[in-house]
């Protein structure tokens, strides 16, 4: 099967998956009568295609991130932003309970901003080395993350929401989040495919791009921007959904090659994939009780990572 | 107007100065080779007129035009450049790397056009490895792996090919095979600038000879106008004996 007709292929899975994902959940549909309408509309359609987006927004993150870093383990969980975005939400959580949800989003992308900004700092480096970026990544992931743990255990009251945020979930999803990722996600979206061919080159190592004409340090900045900001605007709507960025990359090359026109698109189907059965599991296996979807992108994500490593060759 | 002219370059990294203050120039349709110890600035050259390194002073002139005053991407259809080291990516084929030949000419999006695919063809053909078109890059030996990177400048349809020691990475049958190659491309056309470590392939299968130490200028021409023992001994430390190749004429170098 050719790569590009794959491409196509994971079209219609991805509309299957919606279409399940409208139809299963803690109350069945056919016994519900009058009410089911509202919650499809209401409810499910909504959660859906958030869970879509922010999947997408996760999955072209990841294949952004390792085509810049050149290293297939690189994901935004490693440079930091989700952690900085999980200590914004934390903090906004623990010191303003009362703060109304929707401030919840905005503060969640500063956070992962910031914590990119951070990451450039400490990285000082015009040229933007690749391994530089992932080891001070490292680091400042898990400075954050102690700094987010710190905080829950030191405000043992009321960290139920963090808890549930941190691990990353669409329970509650609806509309008005939709309202915030689909702008985001529109803008960003074409510009990042148009850094497929660029991101091509960069594979071929620093010389050779900029000898067929990628402004390299251009190419890589714009590239490690778009990134954070679909990182940021997606794990501020859903929360940590982890592995979803790291895997999904990897799913995609598997699938439809290492040239970035079609990885790229394929990595955010996967995503969007990965995220929506997740949820649909997560809201199905034990109803009335809901797992957070991002137990279970780590429950499936894990094992399956492992898998991949086996199928690689030559580092 | 020279063809490619370097004027009063300097360039350094961080704190150290590489070549303090460089003139010279490159003829049009030769194989020039840069040679000199370790260290010399021969590399550094390279990069710099390759638009890798920016020089801190002095300018690159390529038929009077500024090379890091231009699009990266202008650039690119005007000089192409084989680095030392390059990276083989996974899973890219043979097609796919002579395809990025054609990224200067094509669009952002990466699609090739008919006439991109029958330049791609016409490369592949050119370094004989049209049967090995569809294989992964990484599943090519040695040699046929550095002739497709040849092939990739080839698509790039310039006239100026640079070459940061081609030969590193090969076994003595195909450092010649490749350099063959590399003159039946000058005679179909290229200007050809590379670095070269061996002294005697330089002295046999390039036209020109730009011998460099500390970042100087010590001596530009034919093989037969500059390698002498004195040369040698001047720029390498090294005493040595000259003798002319027993095939070629060209000069040997003996170590004493």
């Amino acid at each position: 099967m050719s790569q590009q007709l794959r491409l196509w292929l994971l079209l219609p899975v991805l509309l299957l998956a919606a279409l399940a994902g409208l139809w299963l959940g803690a109350l069945d549909l056919s016994t519900v009568g009058r009410g089911a309408e509202l919650i499809l509309t209401d409810f499910r359609l909504p959660r859906v295609l958030v869970a879509l987006l922010a999947g997408a927004g996760l999955g072209l993150a990841g294949a952004l991130i390792q085509g810049v870093v050149r290293n297939p383990l690189a994901s935004p969980d490693l440079l930091g932003v989700t952690a900085g975005a999980g200590l914004a939400a934390t903090a906004l959580l623990v010191f303003w309970p009362a703060l109304p949800f929707g401030w919840l989003i905005p503060g969640a992308m500063a956070g992962g901003w910031l914590a990119m900004l951070l990451l450039l700092w400490l990285a000082r480096d015009r040229q933007l080395n690749p391994a530089r970026l992932i080891l001070i990544g490292i680091a400042l992931n898990a400075w954050l993350a102690a700094l987010t743990d710190w905080l829950l255990v030191s405000h043992p009251t009321g960290i139920d929401a963090a808890l549930v945020w941190l691990t990353g979930s669409l329970w509650g999803r609806s509309w008005p989040q939709l309202w915030w990722l689909l702008p985001w996600l529109l803008l960003l979206l074409p510009l990042t495919l148009a850094l497929a061919l660029r991101l091509d080159l960069l594979a071929l190592g620093d010389e050779a791009a900029e000898g067929l004409g990628a402004a390299v340090i251009r190419s890589r900045r714009l590239a490690l921007l778009l990134a954070v900001m679909l990182a940021a605007v997606s794990v501020a709507v859903c929360g940590t959904l982890s592995f979803v960025g790291l895997v999904a990359p990897h799913l995609a090359r598997l699938l439809v090659g290492a040239a970035h026109r079609r990885l790229l698109p394929a990595s955010a189907m996967l995503g969007a994939l990965l995220v929506l059965v997740a949820d649909i599991a997560g809201r199905s296996l034990a109803p009335p009780l809901e797992l957070p979807a991002g137990i279970l992108t780590a429950l499936i994500g894990a094992p399956y990572f492992l898998f991949l490593l086996t199928r690689y060759r030559g580092w | 107007m020279a063809y490619l002219s370097i004027e009063n370059l300097q360039v350094g990294y961080a704190d150290r100065v590489i070549l303090p203050q460089l003139s010279l120039q490159i003829p049009q349709g030769k194989i020039s080779a840069l040679i000199g110890p370790n260290g010399c600035g021969k590399s550094t050259l390279l990069k710099t007129i390759a638009r890798i390194l920016a020089p801190t002073q002095g300018r690159v002139l390529l038929q009077g035009d500024d090379l890091h005053r231009l699009d990266t991407r202008a650039v690119a259809r005007r000089l192409a450049l084989l680095p030392q080291a390059p990276i083989t990516p996974d899973g890219v084929s043979c097609r796919e790397l002579v395809g990025y030949g054609r990224a200067p000419w094509r669009s952002r999006w990466g699609r090739l056009s008919a006439e991109d695919r029958r330049l791609v063809d016409e490369a592949l053909q050119q370094v004989g490895l049209a049967e090995f078109a569809d294989r992964p890059l990484a599943a090519l030996s040695g040699g046929q792996r550095q002739r497709a990177w040849i092939a990739m400048t080839l698509a790039q349809q310039t006239d100026l090919i640079l070459l940061d020691e081609p030969t590193t990475w090969l076994d003595i049958a195909h450092q010649i095979e490749l350099l063959t190659l590399l003159r039946q491309l000058n005679q179909a056309g290229k200007t050809i600038v590379l670095v070269l470590h061996d002294l005697n392939q330089a002295c046999r299968y390039c036209d020109q000879l730009v011998v460099l130490r500390d970042g100087q200028l010590q001596a530009q021409g034919t093989p037969q106008q500059v390698f002498t023992a004195g040369l040698v001994q001047q720029v390498f430390d090294l005493p040595a004996e000259i003798h002319p190749d027993p095939v070629a004429g060209t000069p040997q170098l003996v170590p004493v």
